[in-house]
């Protein structure tokens, strides 16, 4: 019986080989040890829900000491920066379509007379709203800051309206997600990671497993160009990227009931150019791991600064500038503003340049990269 | 060392210009890290010849291999294969050379058709639905062409993988240990389609650690330890070696390897079916200690000329004392 019974000796000896393997196993303690502290970073520093300088468009029609006087407060607030003064509301409209701005703040020509008659004064302020966590902080605060700032302005003929509880009324508009519903917002992102998540996987483990099964030499002993290999490996998934696109469509539709206020072929075209891109950086990482396990702890490894960093989680603009240029070469960040612009804003191509030259830019980078990596010899 | 350049026996052979060689390199190298697993390898292989690679396990035979066909880029050396450069033109060599590797690599998951159709479509073979079922036809497995590769037994596999190879009708079989764990009928069967092919131009380089498929190869090649120990016609290796034998049959067959295996001018004791070879380099040192034990015993003793077995027992020892 003796045999049957719990042996330390035999555990020591599995402990034993694990641990030999794992140190052996460079890429897999790497990411053990980087995970975290990755993780670390991101939701330490990265993630700030309370964002500050948010860009910002100005129509001031008043032009006046007071409208001078409130837009000075905004500015030392720091909650938004003005960036643009466009000379109509279409022209501010468009820049909030192309997601330049977060904000058009609208100060009417008679503020001034307003106060000055002490009657009821009011300033429109237009948020973005597609990612309600963005906007919310600004609109809590923008109204008593708008007071606050006037209120030392107000002097001689005028003092008598300092004494007012509410001298500005701040009437906000919330466009493209009027009621601040979290899954417009979500929905349209999470086709981003979904794709980017099983794209690459599928591409990462392509090579990996030839290599394991033992067929890859197989296949380097064929005739077979660099190019023939990658097209072969990837456009297979391309087709099941459409599949995965239909199916969370259908889903928005029909369940979160999104609009899809763009263009179909726009969403297509941007869709297709998204899907290159995660399938070849999953052809890399397959040339770089060595197991189809190291492909995979590859994989996850982008997918959590995709989800983290790209503005799908937490307001992009909210992050310092360090996690914003990060976030700015994730294919995910543009994939997801594309995608926002086109189902929630309806912008169309010429308003959303600067996110599609992006991931066109990146998939010609990366599969240049996956030729030049992909051996074509044992060595 | 001995480089031969006399043409295979017995076969209408071509003399050893270079155009008549199927693979011709020289000084062939190869490093992993620290560890100089091929050391300056020359090979010349007739075409239309049987070549055998000879060697114990981790002597560098595949790498050699995989060197030829270009899956490897050698550190040194040059050459070509069915006249192409090895180093810059192995797309062509791929091409037209067939290689089945030691370990099954077809994949497990197609069936066994779907294999033989995806090696044709990537060698762009011509009629090429006709040439997977005549294939299929040869190996006696059409009606399992639907089963999965993974299902086949090992020696069915070794069998497909050697089929898979010679779908595009290539001039240079690589073979790298083909019939590890094939029965005995399918072996013979095996060497009677690689004659074949000889006899069609079909060059073939194989590797194999059973004497008996040595004896079947034109040239023989030993390497141990990366380096080349003899290359030579396979009936003349012996003699290469230099090496003269006695064979002693009797009771007390034990004892005598015992006492012999330390008598002077004995370099190798072997024991073979109810024989005792015994080998060694001094002519007349061996014969004197042979008789010497023998005489007065029930032991009869002959001397009979050396064979493939014993070069290669007497190789293999020097191997290890050169190299280890």
């Amino acid at each position: 019986m003796k045999g049957h019974n719990f042996s330390l000796a035999r555990l020591v000896a599995i402990l034993r080989k694990e641990f030999i393997q794992m140190r052996r196993d460079r890429m897999t303690f790497a990411m053990m040890v980087l995970f975290p502290v990755l993780q670390l970073v991101i939701f330490g520093f990265a993630i700030n829900t309370d964002p500050k300088h948010l860009p910002t468009a100005l129509l001031d029609r008043d032009n006046s000491a007071i409208s001078r006087s409130l837009i000075r407060s905004l500015e030392v607030s720091n909650y938004l920066d003005i960036r643009y003064l466009p000379k109509s509301e279409q022209e501010a409209e468009r820049l909030m379509a192309a997601g330049k701005i977060n904000f058009i703040i609208q100060i009417p020509e008679n503020l001034a007379a307003d106060i000055g008659a002490n009657r009821p004064a009011q300033v429109l302020i237009v948020a973005e709203a597609t990612d309600p966590s963005a906007a919310s902080g600004v609109l809590a605060f923008i109204e008593p800051i708008i007071n606050t700032g006037i209120r030392r302005e107000l002097s001689g003929a005028l003092s008598f309206a300092a004494s007012q509880p509410s001298l500005i009324q701040v009437v906000v508009h919330r466009r493209y997600n009027p009621a601040g519903i979290t899954s417009y917002n979500i929905v349209p992102g999470l086709l981003g990671i979904i794709l980017s998540m099983t794209m690459t996987l599928m591409t990462a483990v392509a090579l990996t497993r030839e290599t394991e099964r033992g067929t890859m030499e197989n296949l380097l002993a064929m005739p077979a160009r660099p190019l023939e290999v990658m097209s072969g490996k990837i456009l297979p998934y391309v087709l099941v990227g459409y599949v995965q696109t239909i199916v969370v469509m259908i889903a928005a539709r029909s369940v979160f009931d999104i609009p899809m206020n763009g263009s179909i072929l726009l969403f297509f075209i941007v869709t297709t150019l998204y899907i290159f891109v995660n399938l070849t950086i999953g052809f890399v990482f397959s040339t770089i791991a060595r197991s189809q396990m190291q492909a995979m702890q590859m994989t996850f490894f982008l997918l959590l600064p995709q989800i983290l960093l790209s503005g799908f989680m937490f307001p992009f603009r909210g992050m310092p500038g360090w996690a914003q240029i990060i976030g700015e070469a994730l294919p995910a960040t543009h994939y997801i503003r594309l995608m926002r612009g086109i189902m929630l804003k309806g912008a169309e191509a010429s308003d959303l340049w600067a996110d599609i030259w992006p991931l066109g830019l990146m998939v010609l980078l990366v599969s240049a990269l996956a030729l030049q990596r992909y051996r074509r010899t044992l060595d | 060392m001995v480089n031969l350049s006399s043409s295979p026996q017995d076969r209408d052979t071509q003399s050893l210009v270079p155009q008549n060689l199927a693979i011709n390199v020289t000084g062939l190298t190869k490093i992993f890290g620290t560890k100089t697993v091929v050391d300056q390898f020359d090979l010349s292989v007739p075409k239309g010849a049987i070549y055998g690679f000879l060697g114990p396990n981790g002597s560098g035979k595949t790498t050699t291999i995989r060197m030829v066909c270009g899956l490897l880029v050698p550190n040194a050396g040059h050459g070509t294969c069915l006249g192409y450069d090895v180093r810059t033109q192995s797309a062509d060599i791929r091409q037209r050379v067939g290689y089945m590797t030691q370990k099954f690599s077809l994949w497990e998951d197609l069936t066994i058709g779907e294999n033989l159709d995806f090696v044709a479509r990537m060698f762009q073979v011509k009629n090429r639905t006709q040439k997977v079922a005549e294939t299929l036809n040869e190996l006696g497995l059409s009606e399992r062409s639907s089963q999965l590769a993974g299902t086949l037994s090992g020696g069915w596999k070794q069998r497909l993988a050697l089929s898979a190879c010679m779908i595009h009708k290539p001039a240079l079989l690589l073979l790298d240990e083909p019939t590890a764990g094939v029965d005995p009928k399918a072996r013979r069967e095996f060497w009677q389609t690689i004659h074949q092919l000889s006899d069609q131009g079909v060059t073939t380089l194989v590797s194999t650690h059973y004497m008996d498929e040595a004896i079947q190869c034109d040239f023989i090649s030993y390497i141990a330890y990366g380096k080349k120990l003899i290359d030579g016609p396979s009936d003349k290796i012996a003699e290469m070696v230099g090496l003269f034998t006695w064979r002693i049959t009797g009771s007390g067959l034990k004892q005598a390897q015992k006492h012999l295996e330390n008598a002077r001018g004995v370099e190798q004791v072997a024991r073979f079916g109810t024989a005792l070879h015994v080998s060694g380099r001094d002519q007349e040192a061996l014969a004197q200690s042979v008789k010497q034990f023998c005489q007065g015993t029930d032991l009869s003793y002959e001397q009979r000329t050396s064979g493939l077995e014993e070069a290669f027992i007497h190789l293999m020892s020097g191997a290890e004392d050169n190299f280890q």
